[in-house]
């Protein structure tokens, strides 16, 4: 694989470019350049792995990176099949993609890269395939903005890229299967976590026993990182949510609280923790910016978030446009790698996928469903703001100002209270409060095909000098403006 | 003894180096961004809040969110959890969006 950080000449032009060099863009671009196709394998971050696969930089020189890892060797043999491959695949590391342009047969992908991300880069390609992975669901809670009250996949980035920890009692909370895993790295890594706090009931995952015990894997996955806990004597509390933060300048306790099923604090149930960190995260939801802008329709997952729909081979609804991984719905990494290898076959025109790998698919998709159904968010949360509480970290918009601009305005969409609030209208683009202003502003509606969420013309932010001297129709290859 | 994530990865790190914060010298390991150096430093907060002057720092730590906002070598507004930090780096709370002064 070529490691090519230096802008090339004009025009450069491949087959396929890969958005995303987690485990789908890998697998996705392993499988596609082994059938002859040539690919280019964009991802903002220094090194190949995406969220899932985050190693500490070379220069931290770890021995075993692995000790923070699942699924290490499918990682290395991903690698070892693109180095084998490496005169096809060009890795454009450090290239974060703000915008694809163009249609089926000349696409032109925008990025931008360099040490400040002020340098633009732009190439062709004939097909493009999304793997844009997913980003954390956030819901908030009194204090949640407090220093030291950090996300969970959060705290376990930080952890595998820099190692270090936000504190030495961090407790975890928030719903979903990452949970258990942040907690056992954190614990591993020296934290003492106090309890981790799951607002679901795990009992929902009997009901899904025929799924269950298909994918016997995920099961002993669980079981290792509850073996992990066990061991450093951390308690898993069902049912039970931080439902506020507490501290001047950082936090130093919270409140937590028994839910009942839709997720509503049962009234009595309160008590105190003392922590100085809070890792908290409600599970994953797809990252869309780029195939929303695209025009890629989207399909409801049972937790309430939008996922892209694609077809048996991953083709999305834009003719050339293809996705595999959390951006088609949040299933894991396994499911991820298969939907890339699928992808990758597709694109280089093998139309006859091999049974067991569309047999692995359907059975880890139906896991992945079985999961968003049982951690999909409780209506309930909402029982726990309180009037200021800041539920748009960017904008500092409270609850009491969506609700008014609900309750009084009539605002009925999460469009309208942006407009009326500013929730939304921050650095983060609504990533952050998006799932909790929609629910602020009523039951998603099921009858639309995405999520309500306006689409945004650029998915990270651009130099305004940059951006005029953009000509989208015959991509420039480079231009450093400040 | 006191595990830490650098055991748990056996990591040799090459020797840490110095940079500033707010005028104060901390030390960072070669390969830590911004973000990874002030929390090893037990540092949590880098920025107030433009409305309500609030602390914040890291919150997505994946480059999402821009709740880490800090100034880095007079730049403001860049991402801490993305951001390496280099020998002599002079890292800045950042106040506000970063252009107060300009007011």
């Amino acid at each position: 694989m070529t490691n090519s950080a230096d802008a090339a000449g004009d025009h450069e032009s491949y087959d396929l470019a890969v958005v995303g060099a987690g485990p789908a863009g890998l697998a996705a671009a392993a499988s596609a350049a082994e059938h002859g196709v040539r690919v280019a394998l964009l991802d903002g971050a220094p090194q190949p792995g995406g969220q899932f696969y985050r190693q500490p930089a070379a220069e931290l020189r770890a021995e075993r990176p692995q000790a923070l890892h699942h699924h290490w060797s499918a990682f290395q043999h991903l690698l070892a099949r693109l180095d084998a491959v490496r005169e096809r695949v060009t890795l454009l590391s450090d290239h974060h993609v703000w915008s694809v342009t163009g249609g089926s047969g000349a696409f032109a992908v925008h990025a931008l890269t360099g040490p400040d991300q002020r340098q633009a880069r732009s190439l062709t390609a004939r097909q493009v395939l999304f793997a844009t992975g997913a980003h954390e669901r956030q819901l908030p809670f009194p204090g949640w903005t407090l220093p030291g009250v950090v996300g969970a996949g959060g705290a376990q980035a930080m952890l595998k890229a820099g190692l270090v920890l936000p504190g030495r009692r961090v407790l975890v909370a928030g719903s979903g299967p990452l949970l258990l895993a942040v907690a056992a790295s954190l614990t591993a890594a020296g934290a003492t976590v106090p309890l981790v706090a799951e607002a679901a009931g795990y009992l929902g995952y009997a009901r899904g026993a025929r799924v269950l015990a298909a994918n016997a894997g995920k099961l002993v996955e669980g079981a290792q990182h509850g073996a992990t806990l066990l061991r450093h004597g951390v308690r898993l509390r069902p049912r039970t949510a931080v439902v506020a933060a507490h501290g001047t300048d950082r936090v130093e306790a919270v409140t937590l609280a028994r839910l009942d099923a839709a997720w509503r604090p049962l009234s009595g149930t309160q008590w105190r923790v003392p922590c100085d960190a809070v890792a908290v995260g409600h599970g994953l939801v797809p990252q869309l910016e780029l195939p929303l802008e695209f025009g890629c329709h989207t399909r409801r997952l049972p937790d309430g978030s939008a996922a892209l729909v694609v077809d048996a081979a991953q083709r999305t609804t834009v003719p050339g446009v293809w996705a595999a991984g959390e951006s088609t719905g949040v299933g894991g990494v396994q499911l991820a790698i298969t939907e890339g290898e699928l992808a990758g076959l597709a694109v280089a025109g093998q139309n006859t996928a091999p049974r067991s790998l569309l047999r692995r698919r359907s059975r880890q998709r139906a896991f992945a469903d079985l999961m968003a159904a049982r951690h999909a968010p409780g209506s309930g949360w909402t029982q726990w703001l309180d009037d200021a509480t800041e539920v748009c970290r960017c904008e500092e918009v409270t609850a009491r100002q969506v609700r008014d601009a609900v309750a009084e305005l009539g605002a009925a969409d999460q469009r309208t209270v942006k407009l009326l609030t500013r929730a939304g209208m921050g650095w983060c683009q609504a990533r952050m409060c998006g799932p909790a202003v929609a629910r602020l502003c009523g039951a998603p509606n099921a009858d639309r095909h995405d999520d309500g969420a306006p689409t945004r013309p650029l998915s990270t932010p651009v130099p305004l000098g940059l951006l005029a001297e953009c000509d989208t129709n015959a991509p420039s290859s480079e231009g450093a403006p400040r | 003894m006191t595990r830490g994530p650098l055991d748990l990865v056996r990591a040799r790190p090459e020797p840490p180096f110095e940079f500033s914060f707010d005028g104060e010298q901390l030390t960072a390991l070669p390969g830590q961004t911004v973000a990874a150096a002030l929390w090893q430093s037990g540092r949590l907060a880098w920025r107030r809040t433009r409305v309500g002057d609030r602390p914040r720092g890291a919150f997505c730590g994946m480059g999402a969110c821009y709740d880490c906002l800090v100034e880095l070598d007079g730049v403001p507004n860049v991402r801490a959890c993305l951001a390496p930090v280099r020998p002599g780096t002079r890292v800045r709370t950042q106040r506000g969006d970063g252009h107060d002064e300009l007011r």
